[in-house]
C-alpha cells in the first residue's frame, strides 16, 4: 500500500497524457524534416501548441519548449540577463526554487551579477514595500526581476500582477510551474515578461517543460544549435512529449476547478486531524490564498529525515526541504525565509495533496501519525545525546 | 528483525545488507554523509566518503531491492573522530581512527538512532563472527585471515554487540566479490577502502603537519644528545627507521629507530632496535566485549596491537580500570595511543587504549 502525498514533487501521468505518447511514439519524423513524414510531425507538435497556448494566454509564437522547468528557469535568468549587458542586478526572492537561486548564484560567482533578494513577510509573500524600495532606487540597474507564481513548499500565491505593476519596464519572469494547471493563470492577463511551466507537475511526462517569452522579446541562447525554437533554444522537439504535454494540460484545466475543491477540502481535512492527533504541530503551509494541496507541519522535537523514514515504512510518501547533492538533508530554505529557526525547519515536512487521493487515505495517515512521531522523537533524543 | 545496514557504497556492505534481507530480516539501507563537504574527503575508488560512494550505496540498495537514506552524521563524526585523532596526535599518541569511528558512530550514534526509530539493529559489511556461546554473544575472529577486522571492533560492549551483525564473518573476501556479482551488485570489483577516509591525498604527516604544525624541532637520543633537527613531531611514528636525517652515525654502527615523540617539547628521542621492546604493556578504558575477566587474576591469551599484527601470546589481569599485560616475548615499537585487544583463541575479550609501556 503507498499513499502519495508527494504531488508537487510529480504528479501522477493523466490517461489523457499516456494515449496522446503512445500514439505520438508510433509516428515517424524530426518535427524540422520538410519532408513529409517531417511535416506531418511537425503539425502534430505545432497544433499541441496552439492549444497549450489557448490554455496559458499566450500566443503560440511564445511558448519555447524545454527539457524540463530547470532548463526554463535557467534560460529566463541567464538569457535575460545577458541581453542587458549595461544592468548586473537579478531581483528575486528568499523562497525561489533552486532552479533560479542557484542560476543566479552563478552568474554573481562568474559573470559579475548582483543578486537582490527579497524577504518574505510572516504570511508567506513576498515584500512588495522592500521590492518597490529597490526598484525606485537600483531601477536603472535591474536585468530581471524573478518571483515565483506560488510556492512550491508552503503553498502561497505570489502577487505577481503587482510585482508587474512596480516594476515597470524591467522584464519580470515567474516561476508558475507549481501553479500552472492547479490555480488561474493567464499569461497575458498577468502581464509578465516571461513564465516557467513544467508538464509532470499537471499530469504529463517528465522531460518537457516550456519557457513562455512575451512576443517581441529576445533572450541570449544556453543551448546552442540547430535553433528549432526561436533560435533561442536548440534541440530536436521531442514531440510525443509536447503532444502529451498539452493532453495532460487539457485534461487537468478543464477539471481545475472540480479539483481545486476536492483537494482543497482534502487539505483542510488533513490540517484538523493533524491538529487534532497531535496537537503540537505547527501549520507552516498558507491556506488562501494558495495551491490547493500543500501542507506544510513542523513536529516539534523530530528531523525530518527520520519522519520521511519512517511514513515511508509505513507506505507513505512525503517529503522535506530540500537535499544537498549527496542527499543529505538540509533545512529548507523557504522555511528559513519565512523566519523559521533551523531546528523548526529540520523538523518539518511538506505532505502534498492531489486529485487521486481520497479521505480515507487521509485517515491512514492520520492513524500511523502519532506512533512516527514517537518514534522520530525517541531517534532525536539519543541522536542529541551522543 | 527490523535491521538498519550501514551502506558505505563498498561490496562488502552491500553484501552484507543482501544477506541479511536474504536471512529474512527487514532491512533499511543507510549510507552516512561524513563529511559536511564530500568533495573534501578522498575520492571514489579509495574510500567511502563521496558523493561517488553514496550513489553506489543507492544503487546497491536499489538492487538489492530495500529503501535506501543517507544520515547526516558529519557533525559527530568531526567531533568524535576527526576531532580526537588531532587531541590524540598533538599528545603524543598514534591513535587508530577506525575503532574510534566504530565505538562512537557506527556503533554508537547510528546504533541509538535506528533503536530509537524502532529498529533491533545494525548489520555491516565488518569481517567478525558472532556466536552464541556458554558466555553470551560473543565476538569472534573472521575465518579469513586477510580481512579480520575483530581488532577494530574490539571496542564493541556487550550491549553494543547485542546490536551488532556481521553477516561476512564466515565468508572470504574473493567469495564476497564472486557473490557480489552474482547479485548484480555492480561494486563488485570496486577496490577495497584503505588507509584514513577523512585523509583525502593518503598523505597522513602531511595532513597532521597542516593541521599540528610543522616546527622544527631536536631529534635527540636517549641521553638528550641533539643528534639532528625534524620537521614536525606529529609526522613520525614509534618504530620509524627511515626519513630522520640524522648524519651523526650510531656507535656501533647500528641503524636509529624513533623511540618516543614529546609533542610538549616538540622533541623526537631516537635510539637503537632493542630500546624499541616492549614486554609489559598498560592500557587504560578497558571495554570487555562479553563477561568481563576476573579481576587481579592472571589469564593467558593473545595480544594484538595493529589492525593487523601478530597475535602475541600473554599473561595479562585487569583490576577495574587498567589492563596489564605482560608478553611472552617482547614486541618491537609501541606507541601510547594505540589500540590494545585481548584475545581468547579467537574470541574477542575486549579492549584498551595503550597508556604505558616497558
Amino acid at each position: 500500500m503507498t499513499i502519495y502525498l508527494d504531488h508537487a514533487a510529480t504528479a501522477p501521468i493523466n490517461d489523457a497524457a499516456i494515449d496522446a505518447l503512445n500514439t505520438q511514439m508510433r509516428k515517424l519524423g524530426n518535427p524540422s524534416s520538410t519532408h513529409n513524414s517531417g511535416r506531418s510531425v511537425r503539425k502534430d507538435v505545432e497544433d499541441a501548441r496552439h492549444k497549450l497556448a489557448q490554455l496559458l494566454g499566450a500566443n503560440p509564437s511564445e511558448i519555447i519548449f524545454t527539457g524540463s522547468g530547470t532548463e526554463a528557469d535557467n534560460l529566463a535568468i541567464k538569457g535575460f540577463f545577458w541581453q542587458f549587458p549595461e544592468r548586473n542586478v537579478i531581483v528575486t526572492s528568499a523562497f525561489e526554487h533552486h532552479a533560479i537561486l542557484d542560476p543566479v548564484e552563478w552568474l554573481v560567482a562568474h559573470e559579475g551579477a548582483e543578486e537582490i533578494r527579497l524577504p518574505i513577510t510572516k504570511f508567506g509573500t513576498i515584500d512588495l514595500e522592500f521590492l518597490a524600495k529597490v526598484v525606485k532606487e537600483r531601477g536603472a540597474e535591474i536585468a530581471l526581476i524573478s518571483v515565483m507564481h506560488s510556492n512550491n513548499e508552503i503553498g502561497s500565491l505570489q502577487p505577481i500582477s503587482e510585482v508587474v505593476r512596480i516594476a515597470g519596464e524591467i522584464p519580470v519572469h515567474t516561476d508558475a510551474v507549481q501553479s500552472f494547471s492547479k490555480v488561474e493563470f493567464n499569461f497575458a492577463e498577468l502581464g509578465v515578461s516571461a513564465a516557467s511551466i513544467s508538464a509532470h507537475k499537471v499530469g504529463g511526462p517528465h522531460g518537457i517543460a516550456a519557457l513562455i517569452l512575451k512576443h517581441g522579446l529576445d533572450l541570449t541562447p544556453i543551448l546552442h544549435g540547430g535553433g528549432q525554437e526561436r533560435e533561442i533554444r536548440s534541440g530536436t522537439l521531442n514531440a510525443p512529449a509536447i503532444v502529451a504535454f498539452t493532453a495532460a494540460a487539457e485534461y487537468a484545466i478543464a477539471n481545475r476547478d472540480h479539483n481545486f475543491k476536492k483537494v482543497r477540502e482534502l487539505r483542510d481535512y488533513f490540517i484538523s486531524e493533524l491538529r487534532q492527533t497531535l496537537p503540537d504541530v505547527v501549520i507552516n503551509s498558507a491556506l488562501d490564498p494558495a495551491l490547493p494541496g500543500i501542507v506544510n507541519a513542523s513536529f516539534p522535537g523530530t528531523e525530518s529525515d527520520a519522519l520521511l523514514l519512517l511514513l515511508d515504512g509505513e507506505g507513505v510518501s512525503a517529503s522535506a526541504g530540500s537535499a544537498c547533492n549527496a542527499g543529505v538533508p538540509r533545512p529548507s530554505h523557504v522555511l528559513l525565509a519565512l523566519g523559521l529557526s533551523e531546528s523548526q525547519a529540520y523538523s518539518s515536512l511538506r505532505l502534498s495533496i492531489g486529485i487521486s487521493n481520497t479521505k480515507k487515505e487521509i485517515d491512514q495517515v492520520i492513524t500511523v501519525m502519532p506512533s512516527v512521531v514517537e518514534r522520530a522523537r525517541n531517534a532525536f533524543v539519543v541522536s542529541e545525546l551522543v | 528483525m527490523k535491521l538498519i545496514a550501514a551502506m558505505s557504497g563498498g561490496v562488502d556492505s552491500a553484501v552484507a545488507a543482501a544477506r541479511a534481507v536474504e536471512a529474512g530480516h527487514e532491512v533499511i539501507g543507510v549510507h552516512l554523509a561524513l563529511s559536511s563537504n564530500p568533495k573534501k574527503y578522498r575520492s571514489g575508488a579509495r574510500g567511502c566518503c563521496t558523493i561517488e560512494d553514496s550513489h553506489d550505496a543507492r544503487r546497491a540498495a536499489d538492487v538489492i531491492g530495500i529503501p535506501f537514506y543517507i544520515w547526516d552524521m558529519a557533525a559527530e563524526f568531526h567531533e568524535e573522530v576527526v576531532e580526537n585523532f588531532l587531541a590524540e596526535y598533538a599528545d603524543g599518541r598514534t591513535p587508530n581512527p577506525c575503532l574510534r569511528c566504530n565505538e562512537k558512530i557506527k556503533f554508537a550514534a547510528v546504533l541509538d538512532r535506528a533503536k530509537g526509530l524502532g529498529f533491533d539493529g545494525v548489520v555491516t559489511g565488518h569481517y567478525a563472527q558472532m556466536f552464541e556461546t556458554e558466555l553470551g554473544r560473543t565476538m569472534h575472529r573472521a575465518v579469513d585471515p586477510a580481512k579480520d577486522q575483530s581488532y577494530v571492533l574490539a571496542v564493541l560492549n556487550t550491549e553494543q554487540l547485542a546490536g551488532a551483525h556481521f553477516p561476512l564473518g564466515d565468508t572470504v573476501k574473493d567469495e564476497v566479490r564472486i557473490e557480489a556479482k552474482r547479485r548484480g551488485l555492480y561494486v563488485a570489483n570496486k577496490p577495497d577502502s584503505h588507509d584514513i577516509c577523512f585523509v583525502p591525498s593518503g598523505d597522513n604527516a602531511g595532513w597532521l603537519r597542516d593541521r599540528l604544525g610543522s616546527d622544527v624541532g631536536p631529534i635527540v637520543d636517549s641521553d638528550g644528545k641533539q643528534l639532528g633537527e625534524h620537521k614536525g613531531a606529529y609526522t613520525y611514528t614509534i618504530g620509524q627507521r627511515r626519513g630522520l636525517g640524522i648524519t651523526v652515525p650510531a656507535a656501533g654502527g647500528e641503524p636509529r629507530y624513533v623511540l618516543k615523540i614529546e609533542p610538549k617539547t616538540n622533541t623526537v628521542v631516537v635510539g637503537g632496535h632493542e630500546a624499541l621492546a616492549v614486554s609489559k604493556i598498560v592500557g587504560d578504558k578497558p571495554i570487555w566485549c562479553g563477561p568481563a575477566p576476573v579481576t587481579n587474576t592472571e589469564h593467558r591469551g593473545f595480544a594484538q596491537v595493529r589492525a593487523h599484527g601478530t597475535p602475541l601470546a600473554c599473561t595479562y589481569s585487569q583490576d577495574g580500570v587498567e589492563i596489564s599485560v605482560a608478553l611472552d616475548e617482547p614486541l618491537f615499537g609501541l606507541a601510547a595511543g594505540q589500540g590494545l585487544v585481548i584475545f581468547d583463541g579467537d574470541r574477542v575479550v575486549g579492549s584498551a587504549t595503550v597508556a604505558r609501556t616497558q
